[in-house]
Formats: C-alpha cells, sequence, structure tokens
C-alpha cells in the first residue's frame, strides 16, 4: 500500500461556517456537477455529501440522489454521501448504494451515519423517540452495514451464464439470499442489483467516542475522527487502535483521518479577520467537533504533514465557505501536497477502494466454495 | 381544420421477465451504467415523453427456487434515474417506488430532489404490491391487506403532497390512519412541485385510485378495443372527482416487431417469439397455472392431462393468477381448436406482440388509436436491452412526426407534466380537481 495520504472534502448546501452564504442553487445539478468537477480536477480524492432528514438552514437535497446525478459527469472522485440508519429501509439503503457505485463505474462509498434518530422520529412516526437509547442505534447501524455487505456479495461476480443449451440466465447457485434476522429487522432474500464494480463499497463513519470507534472498527473501512491538538491527534490515533482490539478486528487495519474545518487566506492574518467576520455574522463565534484551521495553505500542509506522520492516513477538510474555501484547497493545498510528495497526483484511476489503498473484496461466497473444493 | 391529438410515448426501459431476450446477439448488460447511457440517449432521440422504469424488491422464485429462465438483476429505482438525471437534458424520468415499502417522508424527499435534480422530470409509478414474500425484505415486513393497500397508497400520496407543497417554508402535520408525520420537510419547493404521479393497477380499487390521484396510467390494455374499453371506463371516472378528460393520460405498455414488409414483419414476430418463449419457460409458464413440476413434459408436445392444482403458488414476485381451474379449462380448449403444442400456445398466449409491421403500418395503427381516444399514447417496449427501441426511434417516430401527431423537438425546458400536455397543479392543494364538483368543497 502506498503511504500517500489522502485528501477528501466534505460537501453540504453550503460552508460549514453557519455565517457563511449559502451555496447560489444549492438545488440546481449544475452546481453540484461544477463543485464536485472543481474537487476532481485538483486531484481530491473522494467528497462526502451530508444528508439529514431534519431540516438544516435553507434546506438540502438527498445525498444518495445528489450523488447518483454528478456521477456521470465525473470519472476520478470517490463519490461518498452520507445515508442515515435509524429511518431507513435497509433494503433501499444497500440497493441504492449499490447502484451509485454501478452508475459511478466504482467510485462509490458510504458515509455512515445513525442520524438525529429522536429528533427525526416524529417524521416516520414509526419510532418512540424516547425509545432509542443510542446502544440500539449503533447496533442497529452495525446491522445495516451488515446486511448491506451481505446484499453487495449476494451476487457472485460470475452469476450471469446466458446458457442457451438449459435456457437459464444465471446459475442460482451463485446468487445468495442474506437470510438476515437480527434485533431491529430482517432481510430475507437477495440483492436485486447485481454486484456492484468494487465488490465491496468502502464505508466510513464519523467518530467522536468509544462505542462509535468500536462500530467502525467492526464494519467500516474509513473512520474520520476529530482531534483538537497535536497531542489528542497522537491519543485518538490510539484510542482507534484499542477499539480494533477490543473488537479482534481482523484483516485490514481501519484507515483513520482526520477531520478539520478549513478557512483559508492569503495570510493567517486574512484567514483570521475573515473568520472574525464570519462569527460576526454568525452572531456566535464557529462551534465545530472538528479543529478550526484559519490560516494559510502553507500552514495547513505543514499540520497535515505532521500529523500524516503520527499515522493518519488522510484528511477531510470541511470548508469553512462554498466555494470559496475549497477553490482554495484545489488550488493552493492539494499542489503543496503533491510537490511534497505527500499525495499521489498520479495514480488518480480506477476505483474508490484502489484511491484508499483497499485491497480488492473478494466474494465471501466464492471464497467458502473454494474452501470446500479444498476441504 | 381541427388539429390531431398529440400522441404520447414513453420509452420502457427493458425489464425483468422474458419480454427481454438475453439470447440476443446484441444483448447488453442488465446494469452497466453503459446500458442505460445508450438507452436513454435513443430515447431522448426520439422525443420520447418519458422513461419507464418497474421495480420488482425480490428477486422472483418459480417452484421455490430462483427464476433463472429470464434476465435479472435491476438497479435501485431512485439512484438509477438520478444518474440518468445527470444524462439527459428534456426526457421525463418515472420510476416505480412501492407505497407499501416505503415511508412518505423519505420518498417524498426523494422524488423532491430527483425534481431538483433533473429540472422538473420527475415522476412516480405508485404500486401497492404487498405480499409477505417482498414484506421479508424490509422492516415491516409481512403482509398488508389487500383492502388496506390503496387505502395507504391514497394517504401515502396526499401526505407526500402536504409535505411538497410545504417545502422548506411551513412545518407539516399530518394524522391518519396508517401515517404520522410531524415536522419540517428539508426540500424546498421543486420545479414541478409534485413529481408526475403515474399509476398502473387494474382493479376496481386501482381504477378509483387512479381517478382521483394519478395524471398517467400505466395500463396493460393495448389491443384496440379493449384500451378503448379501458380508457372509456377510466376517463369516465374523473367526473366524479371534478377532472377533465385530458387531466389524465393512458398509455398502455405496448411491444412492437418492425418489418421491411408485412411478410419480413410477420416472420420476426416468429422469431422472437420463439427467443422470448424457450422451451424451458413455456413449461414454467404452464407451472404457473398447473401448481406443479411438470418438468417431465415435452415443450412440443400438449398440455399436460392431469388437473392444475387449486390454491398452490409456484411462482413468487409477479402478479399471480386468480383461478388457475378456469385458466387451465380456457388453454386446454384453445390448444384442442387450435392444434397447438404446450410452447406454441405459451407463445399464443403470451407471446403476442401489440405492433407488428413496417414502420408505416405501426405508425398508422398507433396514430389511429390515439385520434380515435382508444388511448393517449402508448408504453413501448423492446425486446432486447438495450437496443429494443433503435429501430424504433429510426423509422416509426419520423413516420408519425410525417402524420403531424408527434412533436418534432422538445419545449426547451418543458417540466415532465409539461411533455405529457397535462394541466398545470392547482397551486398549494394536494388534489387534481379543477373544478368543484356539487356543492361547496
Ligand atoms: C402495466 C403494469 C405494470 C406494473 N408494474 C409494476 C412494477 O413495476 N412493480 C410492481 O411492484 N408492481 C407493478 N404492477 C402492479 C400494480 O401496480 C399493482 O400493485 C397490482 O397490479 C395490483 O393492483 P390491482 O389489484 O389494482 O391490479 C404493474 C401493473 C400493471 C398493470
Amino acid at each position: 500500500m502506498s503511504d500517500h495520504l489522502r485528501i477528501a472534502t466534505a460537501l453540504g448546501a453550503s460552508g460549514w461556517h453557519p455565517g457563511a452564504a449559502g451555496l447560489d442553487r444549492a438545488f440546481a445539478l449544475a452546481t453540484w456537477r461544477e463543485l464536485i468537477g472543481t474537487a476532481e480536477g485538483a486531484g481530491i480524492d473522494f467528497v462526502t455529501i451530508e444528508d439529514s432528514f431534519v431540516r438544516r438552514d435553507a434546506g438540502h437535497l438527498d445525498a444518495l440522489l445528489i450523488a447518483s446525478a454528478v456521477a456521470p459527469s465525473t470519472s476520478r472522485i470517490g463519490l461518498v454521501p452520507t445515508v442515515t440508519t435509524a429511518h431507513t429501509e435497509p433494503f433501499h439503503v444497500a440497493t441504492g448504494l449499490q447502484t451509485l457505485d454501478h452508475a459511478s463505474r466504482g467510485r462509490g462509498g458510504w458515509r455512515v451515519q445513525i442520524g438525529d434518530a429522536r429528533a427525526e422520529a416524529p417524521l416516520f412516526g414509526r419510532r418512540d423517540p424516547d425509545a432509542l437509547p443510542l446502544g440500539d442505534l449503533l447496533d442497529e447501524a452495525g446491522d445495516v452495514i451488515e446486511v448491506a455487505r451481505l446484499l453487495w456479495d449476494s451476487w457472485q461476480d460470475d452469476a450471469v451464464i446466458r446458457d442457451v443449451e438449459t435456457g437459464r440466465y444465471f446459475d442460482r447457485d451463485r446468487i445468495h439470499g442474506a437470510h438476515f434476522n437480527g434485533r431491529f429487522f430482517g432481510v430475507e432474500g437477495a440483492s436485486i442489483v447485481p454486484r456492484p464494480p468494487q465488490g465491496q463499497l468502502p464505508v466510513t463513519v464519523l467518530a467522536h467516542a468509544a462505542p462509535v470507534y468500536e462500530l467502525a472498527a467492526r464494519h467500516a473501512d474509513v473512520v474520520y475522527v476529530t482531534p483538537s491538538d497535536d497531542g489528542s491527534a497522537a491519543a485518538l490515533l490510539g484510542e482507534v487502535r484499542d477499539a480494533e482490539h477490543r473488537v479482534r478486528r481482523t484483516g485490514e487495519s481501519l484507515r483513520v483521518y482526520a477531520d478539520l474545518l478549513v478557512l483559508l487566506g492569503d495570510s493567517a492574518a486574512s484567514a483570521r479577520d475573515e473568520l472574525a467576520r464570519l462569527d460576526e455574522a454568525a452572531g456566535a463565534p464557529l462551534a465545530s467537533d472538528a479543529l478550526v484551521v484559519a490560516t494559510t495553505a502553507d500552514d495547513l500542509v505543514n499540520r497535515i504533514a505532521a500529523w500524516h506522520a503520527l499515522g493518519y492516513a488522510g484528511f477531510r477538510l470541511r470548508p469553512a465557505r462554498l466555494p470559496e474555501d475549497l477553490v482554495r484547497i484545489g488550488r493552493d493545498v492539494l499542489p503543496l501536497l503533491d510537490a511534497a510528495g505527500l499525495h499521489g497526483a498520479g495514480d488518480e484511476t480506477g476505483t474508490l477502494r484502489t484511491r484508499l489503498g483497499l485491497p480488492e473484496a473478494p466474494n465471501r461466497y466464492t471464497d467458502s466454495q473454494k474452501k470446500e473444493a479444498v476441504a | 381544420m381541427s388539429e390531431k391529438r398529440r400522441i404520447h410515448l414513453a420509452a420502457h426501459i427493458p425489464g425483468v421477465n422474458n419480454t427481454t431476450i438475453w439470447s440476443a446477439p446484441d444483448a447488453g448488460s442488465q446494469i452497466d451504467f453503459e446500458s442505460f447511457e445508450h438507452f436513454s440517449a435513443n430515447a431522448e432521440k426520439g422525443l420520447f415523453d418519458y422513461l419507464f422504469l418497474a421495480e420488482g424488491l425480490r428477486l422472483r422464485e418459480h417452484k421455490g427456487r430462483l427464476h433463472d429462465l429470464d434476465v435479472a438483476g435491476r438497479p435501485s429505482t431512485l439512484a438509477i434515474l438520478s444518474a440518468i438525471a445527470g444524462i439527459t437534458d428534456h426526457i421525463g424520468l418515472v420510476g416505480t417506488l412501492s407505497s407499501t415499502f416505503n415511508e412518505p417522508f423519505e420518498l417524498a424527499k426523494q422524488l423532491a430532489s430527483l425534481d431538483h435534480l433533473s429540472g422538473g422530470r420527475a415522476g412516480w409509478n405508485v404500486v401497492t404490491s404487498s405480499d409477505a414474500f417482498h414484506g421479508a425484505n424490509f422492516r415491516r415486513g409481512g403482509y398488508l391487506d389487500f383492502a388496506e393497500r390503496y387505502e395507504r397508497a391514497a394517504e401515502f400520496v396526499s401526505v407526500a403532497k402536504e409535505l411538497w407543497n410545504a417545502g422548506v417554508d411551513a412545518p407539516v402535520s399530518h394524522h391518519g390512519k396508517h401515517f404520522d408525520v410531524e415536522g419540517d420537510f428539508p426540500v424546498p419547493v421543486s420545479p414541478q412541485r409534485h413529481p408526475v404521479v403515474v399509476q398502473a393497477g387494474d382493479s376496481a380499487d386501482g381504477r378509483s385510485f387512479a381517478a382521483q390521484h394519478a395524471e398517467v396510467i400505466f395500463s396493460r390494455h393495448s389491443e384496440f378495443d379493449a384500451a378503448r374499453a379501458f380508457y372509456d371506463d377510466v376517463k369516465g371516472r374523473l367526473g366524479q372527482w371534478g377532472r377533465e378528460e385530458d387531466s389524465l393520460k393512458i398509455l398502455p405498455a405496448s411491444t412492437f416487431v418492425l418489418g421491411d414488409t408485412a411478410a419480413d414483419a410477420a416472420e420476426k414476430a416468429r422469431e422472437t417469439a420463439l427467443a422470448q418463449v424457450s422451451p424451458q419457460t413455456a413449461i414454467a409458464f404452464v407451472e404457473q397455472i398447473w401448481g406443479k413440476d411438470l418438468s417431465a413434459y415435452d415443450p412440443d408436445g400438449p398440455l399436460p392431462d392431469i388437473e392444475p392444482a387449486t390454491d398452490v403458488t409456484v411462482t413468487r414476485g409477479r402478479v399471480r393468477h386468480e383461478n388457475p381451474a378456469a385458466v387451465a379449462k380456457a388453454w386446454r380448449e384453445k390448444a384442442d381448436a387450435e392444434k397447438l403444442s404446450i410452447r406454441d400456445l405459451v407463445i399464443a398466449l403470451s407471446g403476442r406482440h401489440s405492433f407488428i409491421g413496417t414502420a408505416s403500418q405501426i405508425a398508422d395503427e398507433i396514430d389511429r388509436a390515439v385520434q380515435e381516444r382508444a388511448t393517449d399514447g402508448f408504453v413501448i417496449v423492446g425486446a432486447t436491452n438495450p437496443h429494443g427501441l433503435d429501430d424504433f426511434v429510426a423509422e416509426v417516430i419520423p413516420e408519425l412526426q410525417e402524420r403531424g401527431s408527434y412533436r418534432t423537438s422538445y419545449d426547451e425546458g418543458a417540466t415532465l407534466r409539461e411533455n405529457l400536455d397535462l394541466p398545470p397543479l392547482v397551486p398549494g392543494s394536494t388534489s387534481l380537481v379543477r373544478t368543484p364538483v356539487g356543492a361547496a368543497q
């Protein structure tokens, strides 16, 4: 695996500073094409797209559908929509993401989120908001991921045979029902969608506490954490590795990404002034789970390099203003990283898994057949 | 001279059933995006009102095992339509989505998003399939009583419309038998405000649901007399809901076989039917009615002499026949009278094509059916994926244009509702009523 670091950016209908102006025409496909096209052109590895059922600010569109709509006009960047688990149908979640992977020819990923489950409950009216303890919601999210992974494997890659002699389009022994029956829901059948190009879409989780590190360690490929300084950057890495031990993770270790909320200026002073101006517009200083970095591109690159040396596989940058900070990340930050040999400008083709340095995903059923054959 | 009625055509994305021939030399993938790229570019070239995508939420089974004789594998409806929105500019995008295995808040959010991303081209074919077989893939599981399916669908559609009308401007509060929805909607009012609502059920309940809530019906009655009877029946129901004839478009599913001459077309029709009804498919088709394993019977021989099982369903995941004994009896009579083998009978029953002929003959038939008010148009179903409509677009569409009843270009910036020449929605309303009926409403 290359030790190049990876750069993601987190997009929503507005920048991450509440005082920043919302995107112009945030509901038009052209706007999203341009934003994500800018990120792709700059060599950013993937974008995550925010979503929720609860309305934020002036509203927003469904993230999976934004990613799907942008898929055909992009060709390299990974598309990682937020899809929540508490009030959605696991079957639709899995097959929707699987379809994104087909439409993007292997560039789909998933940012799993429980969502604001309690606030969202009245929008659905089928779960009591007071009976949704966090532990259950996390367990349920784990089950949703497990079912999605079962469904993504449910068709073996060679299931379609088109055998005129016997009249069979597919080999039914190469398609497998999920047969999942959990505490929160069940899914019986196979996916209606053939196996996605990546086999398994990369699964990513934002985590701030031990139970969520464990969820990520059990089920995810990438975890985003939110260090507040150099000390906590080192400590959080340790916490993630501890969680991996506790859940006895096997195979590839989690790729740990640090989230940073980024406001860039030509000088550190101008960035700080702009931050103060936005704070004033918002009526309060910016409060964020992620470290707020209002500085120059050089400064940001120094921090990224230092944390990468600690063991961070990548960084998810949340632009304070859209599109300004996204444009600056692309124009100023990526070239510096590339020049420093920290970020691979070259290897930008292929699937999102390849970009993330994840190995090919074997199909669990193909494997078990092989084992049986050997035994 | 009175103007001709405009023909409305939709392009059916090749479905998961034996109409789609997988053994053809040019048969492509059911799922690779390339197939959707070709299919939608061709449909947009043919100036169709919309693309239509069916839905099946579980792989079909036959005799307790996956049904492996037909094409299988399909995309998830909303994600693929959104991706297609990214490669098209004018054509409508109509997806089939169940009102049983979805919740109104989420589906309303997704459809409003699709309407934004496509610039007002979204449509929703509301289906009510609700058996336990499909339910086993979903949280609600189980089964919804037959009578309750359309009740839930109607409440589902009206909650969705409340949410679409509210946009981000006002909270919605709905408390009904099937749904409790309380809070703010995250998506602003979309270009069409409500995606076009399509309906595809055939029962009396289905028809009244359509008369009240739908703007398009996808029907299965394509043959002229049956189409006209259906047209009269459903359009006759509109008055009681204060709606006018043209506020609901009826588009039956239609297949076609195109030839250079009538004789050439007839020969191709036979070849097409043979490819659609393989020997194994013929047996499986009869097993559906007989309710038992008939694999020992010769597809080129006569129908089984044994009686069908009553009350046995061997096929799951498709609409089933209600009375097997009566169906078997009718089939026997037909096979005896016409001296048909099993396979020939199945071809005669299921492999019938709506239109067979030269481009000019097919155009005449389509035009006549629309001008004589047997229908408002058709949903055209090709026999292969993704090239099944290539010839239709190249040859039949120009003929229709010559007859003056088919568009020669899209109207710039038109929404799906405008493509369909449907009346605009009444602002703020959740119903399609334009002229209040009877006393004060
Ligand atoms: C032409 C046509 C197409 C249909 N397509 C679908 C489909 O794609 N998916 C589905 O679940 N049901 C489909 N249906 C089923 C209907 O929507 C409906 O649920 C079913 O016919 C039972 O309703 P009914 O009793 O009113 O006919 C279709 C029905 C017709 C007539």
